[in-house]
């Protein structure tokens, strides 16, 4: 049965104030059982407060044969992380 | 005594019905299916828990929420013939739990304003667990009524077997009758009751049938053979090992 349905993609907003992550995957024929089933599977133990379901077809993805020329030109500019800079003792943790 | 017995009547149809449920661990068609349905009986059985204890305090013998479980011969169990009829196929279970479900969730509705401290807790966090019930159960049978023409065709077949079981449900027990304001009166439910099956069949393509020869019994202890196949697996471990525990 799992070949002929479609798959989908679930996030999980653990709480309010925080985004939806993405959590999983699951089989479902339609959008309203993806959402029951991502339920059912995905939130047993109390991991969320709303739930998006994806069509996993409708996601476009990086090609990893690319990940070379797309990330690690990235990885030598090291002066775009915000570590050079003295953060005053008043500010505290941040 | 009167509302220990139907207590323990509204335990029955939760542990036997959790029980059918748990049966479908392992076997499902599908995955997401195998985690919903243990996850449905595990409903069932957290209120059955929670009746079966104040069953035991309500008879005040001693007896614990474990042996009235499984320590019981079949003519004792009260619950629905609804709740144990067997799975069948997956049509039957989802269409047995969307008929259970939409006479209990109008039931806990009307029980959140009972007399009964106990039964408004239960009734308070039940009534959630069963409005979910209707939701996955109904909308299985809508896709399968309005579905494949084997599908359809199975459904209607669960519609015939199981629909003769459903009156039992709005009769009054003797032990129930006499408890006005403690527990909701029954009969009261079945429009509810007709209005959530009335939607989901005309979305699933699906009749209510006539009811000629409707089954009951079960209030009084006379079940069908299934009953006994199912408490002698549930039943198993605590007769071999009395007072096992893990």
């Amino acid at each position: 049965m799992s070949g002929e349905t479609p798959l989908w993609e679930v996030f999980i907003r653990p709480r309010n104030g925080l985004s939806h992550k993405h959590v999983g995957s699951l089989h479902a024929a339609d959008e309203v059982l993806a959402l029951q089933a991502a339920r059912d599977v995905y939130t047993r133990r109390g991991e969320g407060v709303s739930i998006w379901v994806v069509p996993s077809a409708a996601i476009t993805a990086s090609d990893p044969d690319q990940a070379a020329e797309n990330f690690e030109p990235a990885a030598d500019k090291i002066y775009r992380h915000p570590t050079f800079y003295d953060i005053p003792d008043d500010v505290g943790h941040m | 005594m009167a509302m220990q017995a139907a207590v323990l009547e509204l335990a029955d149809d939760h542990l036997i019905l959790g029980h059918r449920l748990s049966e479908w661990c392992g076997h499902a068609p599908m995955l997401e299916e195998d985690l919903a349905l243990p996850n449905m009986a595990l409903d069932l059985i957290g209120t059955a828990r929670a009746l079966y204890d104040y069953a035991a305090r309500l008879e005040g013998k001693g007896r614990s929420e474990d042996d009235l479980a499984f320590l019981r011969v079949e003519r004792e169990y009260r619950n629905l013939l609804l709740c144990e009829r067997p799975n069948g196929d997956f049509a039957q279970t989802m269409l047995r739990q969307l008929y259970f479900a939409a006479f209990m969730e109008p039931y806990w509705q009307a029980a959140t304003g009972s007399s009964d401290e106990v039964i408004r807790g239960v009734a308070g966090k039940a009534v959630k667990e069963m409005a979910y019930h209707i939701r996955h159960a109904g909308e299985w049978v809508i896709r399968l009524g309005d579905g494949t023409d084997e599908s359809a065709a199975k459904m209607r077949a669960a519609v015939e077997e199981l629909h003769r079981f459903t009156g039992e449900m709005f009769e009054e027990s003797d032990a129930s009758a006499a408890l006005e304001g403690m527990l909701p009166r029954r009969a009261d439910l079945r429009a509810a009751w007709d209005r959530v099956i009335g939607m989901v069949f005309s979305e699933a393509l699906l009749e209510v049938p006539e009811v000629r020869f409707p089954q009951t019994g079960g209030r009084q202890g006379l079940h069908g053979e299934q009953l006994g196949h199912l408490l002698a697996e549930m039943q198993y471990l605590q007769r071999a090992y009395p007072g096992a525990t893990w």
